[in-house]
């Protein structure tokens, strides 16, 4: 094993497919980052690409760019572990290599239609070559489609080299988990011109992906990654992800309720949706113990520094982000006020990153030591300041937004929904006012903030280990 | 945490997480056959398409205690009286008109999307359109030229001209209508809407 150097045989073939995601997902989480600043600007002045870039097209490329890269960072995450897990080669690498480049062109080709056509006519043709015009889920249908081909072949190479070789508590979770994850998107590939029909089913994907399947997919990788970087327990991070699982989904299906208070479903989802939902964070709260638990079970002990900030980066993410965050405005009560506003982009921010981006990049971390030959990466590795000030400015950079945005959430939630009965004339009443503007600015800045963090970062995953000489510390 | 324990063991976990699941997910699907019943068009909490045929109010209802779409009078929506099967063509027009021009990247829509322009929910019933005589022909004017005719209330902030046709417009008018009549549980709150003829409030 030649250490330091990158160098594909030190990996297995499902580790070198994974490497693929691994990459194109860092390039989607750029581009998320740089239309999102696009858009940011675009609140501060609004003139800036009118006409020819707005607000809509460089919006849904920043939200899509997102789901895309976590999924690719999911997906990669799978094919890394799953020869380790199983205990045997992947079955299909052909495949899974044709699954990748099928799914990278096809995200290519969407983006930029996106860029360069926008639009259409009102038709069904656009909704089946433009864009669907649904929040997260505005990839035109053919790429529905071609989504649901490439899940498929996933899915047929992960579950049947489980089957081949041995199965554990981890993918057995993580098995199930993926067929729920890929059926539910079925729930989104359809027209209606029933609005509160299409809402029903849009959140059907929308929810059950992040606000179960996601998590329930990360606490997988989680469990995995604490075995790895830790050398936790199987046995105690297994029954924690059990636990999960029952928490999870005993919160998060039910949960779907909070989306259902508004869009003309029956009155019985203010109770259910509240009551549920307000329980979301409970799982979240087991993870940070045990993360914190097996942590502090280890001394702290573990072979890679860097991944285990960012897992334990998503331990604490996940539960303020998805659940403290989520918690502040799930009960109708309140939700009423606060329901499509900056609320939710303050929230939607701190969650997707705390508890999606953060454990994406811990796995970043990990492959990029085993392709460097299981090289030492700590605290006083060669360059560390570059993994800390990454890790500092990225977290830094996102909770600076997300209460930037909570702010304007507040300032807007108070004038335009409390004084003025969300009427356009309040609308636009609250995000001239003062500190409506104010947080937009503060939001802008910390943007420029998670900007240098994700630089710092590209770099480091570059370089990381580049110049050491030590080995892996044993756990 | 030690296997000796039953309430620690993994089996016992286990199968709490398979029966957790298993039972949540039939409680929602039992629930998602009653939703998806009471919100077809028709039904007394998503009107029928051909309620664009009538003038809508959104009233506080003290009994219900939040407000409440009301159903009027007959005010056929540019002064044609439609069929059912004639105002859904319309209704669905303008629906696959607001998700081709990627309306919900800038406002939301029952209060979901983005948050750069104003909430869609009650659009048809805002003051913004000065009065009833005038409100069709301002929103289709402002439809088919956004940039032209903004309404950005002294922000800077415009729609961006999307191409809408004369037809789309129209259909986006009538989706826009047949929207506000949903019942939205009191969603938005205290909504001051457009005077009406035959509203008493006025």
């Amino acid at each position: 094993m030649t250490i330091n150097k990158f160098n594909s045989a030190n990996l297995n073939p499902g580790q070198k497919v994974a490497v693929k995601y691994f990459i194109a997902a860092m390039l989607l989480f750029v581009a998320q980052i740089v239309f999102g600043l696009i858009a940011g600007a675009q609140y501060l002045m609004p003139e800036l690409f009118y006409n020819v870039l707005d607000f809509s097209v460089v919006r849904m490329v920043h939200i899509n760019a997102m789901i895309i890269w976590m999924l690719f960072g999911f997906m990669g995450a799978i094919y890394w572990l799953v020869e380790d897990e199983s205990g045997r080669p992947l079955v299909g690498v052909f495949l899974a290599n044709l699954a990748f480049w099928l799914f990278s062109i096809a995200v290519t080709i969407v983006v930029l239609v996106y860029l360069f056509i926008q639009i259409g006519p009102g038709t069904q043709e656009t909704l089946w070559l433009i864009n669907e015009g649904r929040e997260y889920i505005e990839a035109p249908r053919w790429a529905d489609i071609g989504i649901v081909i490439c899940v498929l072949i996933f899915f047929y190479n992960i579950a049947a080299t489980f089957m081949k070789g041995k199965w554990s508590g981890i993918s057995g979770v993580l098995v199930l988990d993926l067929v729920a994850l890929a059926g539910l998107y079925l729930a989104g590939m359809w027209y209606t011109p029933n609005i509160s029909m299409d809402q029903y089913w849009w959140w059907w994907v929308i929810h059950m992906w992040v606000e179960a399947t996601w998590e329930v997919l990360v606490g997988c990788i989680m469990a995995w990654g604490l075995i790895k970087v830790l050398g936790a327990k199987r046995t105690v991070v297994t029954t924690w992800l059990y636990i999960e699982v029952a928490l999870m989904f005993g919160s998060g299906i039910l949960g779907i309720g909070h989306h259902y208070f508004w869009i003309g479903t029956p009155e019985y989802w203010l109770s259910i949706g509240g009551f549920f939902s307000a329980l979301e964070p409970v799982p979240l709260v087991g993870m940070v113990v045990h993360a914190v638990y097996d942590s502090g079970k280890h001394d702290f002990k573990n072979n890679n520094h860097p991944a285990m900030a960012w897992l334990i980066a998503h331990a604490f993410g996940n539960f303020f982000g998805a659940g403290v965050f989520g918690f502040m405005h799930t009960l109708p009560q309140i939700n009423l006020y606060t329901h499509g506003t900056q609320w939710s982009a303050s929230h939607g921010h701190f969650a997707f990153f705390g508890a999606y981006a953060t454990i994406c990049i811990a796995v970043f971390y990990i492959a990029v030591q085993k392709w460097r030959g299981d090289v030492y990466m700590s605290g006083d590795t060669k360059g560390a300041w570059r993994w800390k000030w990454s890790c500092i400015l990225l977290n830094l950079g996102v909770v600076g937004m997300t209460m930037a945005l909570l702010v304007s959430g507040y300032d807007q939630t108070f004038i335009e929904r409390a004084q003025e009965g969300a009427t356009w004339g309040g609308y636009f009443k609250a995000q001239l006012s003062t500190w409506f503007q104010q947080g937009m600015w503060w939001r802008q800045v910390f943007g420029y903030v998670t900007a240098a963090g994700i630089v710092l970062l590209v770099w480091d995953l570059l370089t990381i280990g580049k110049h050491e000489t030590k080995e892996i510390v044993e756990v | 945490m030690s296997n000796s324990t039953w309430w620690a063991s993994e089996s016992f976990w286990r199968k709490t997480a398979i029966w957790v699941t298993a039972f949540m997910l039939v409680v929602l699907i039992l629930l998602t056959f009653d939703t998806v019943k009471k919100i077809t068009a028709g039904h007394s909490k998503v009107p029928a398409y051909s309620v664009i045929n009538n003038r809508i109010y959104y009233k506080y209802d003290k009994e219900e205690e939040h407000y409440m779409p009301i159903i009027g009078a007959e005010a056929p929506l540019f002064g044609k009286k439609l069929t059912e099967q004639e105002a859904m063509d319309l209704v669905s027009l303008g629906k696959m008109t607001t998700q081709a021009k990627n309306c919900m990247n800038c406002h939301t829509l029952l209060g979901n999307g983005a948050y750069y322009a104003p909430d869609l929910t009650k659009a048809w019933l805002d003051q913004g359109w000065a009065a009833e005589s005038v409100r069709e022909d301002l929103m289709i004017k402002f439809l088919m030229n956004p940039d032209k005719n903004p309404r950005g209330y002294g922000s800077k902030r415009k729609m961006p001209n999307l191409g809408i046709t004369e037809e789309e417009a129209r259909g986006v008018v009538a989706f826009l209508k047949w929207m506000s009549s949903i019942d939205t549980n009191g969603f938005p709150n205290k909504f001051r809407s457009i005077p009406q003829e035959g509203d008493n409030d006025y």
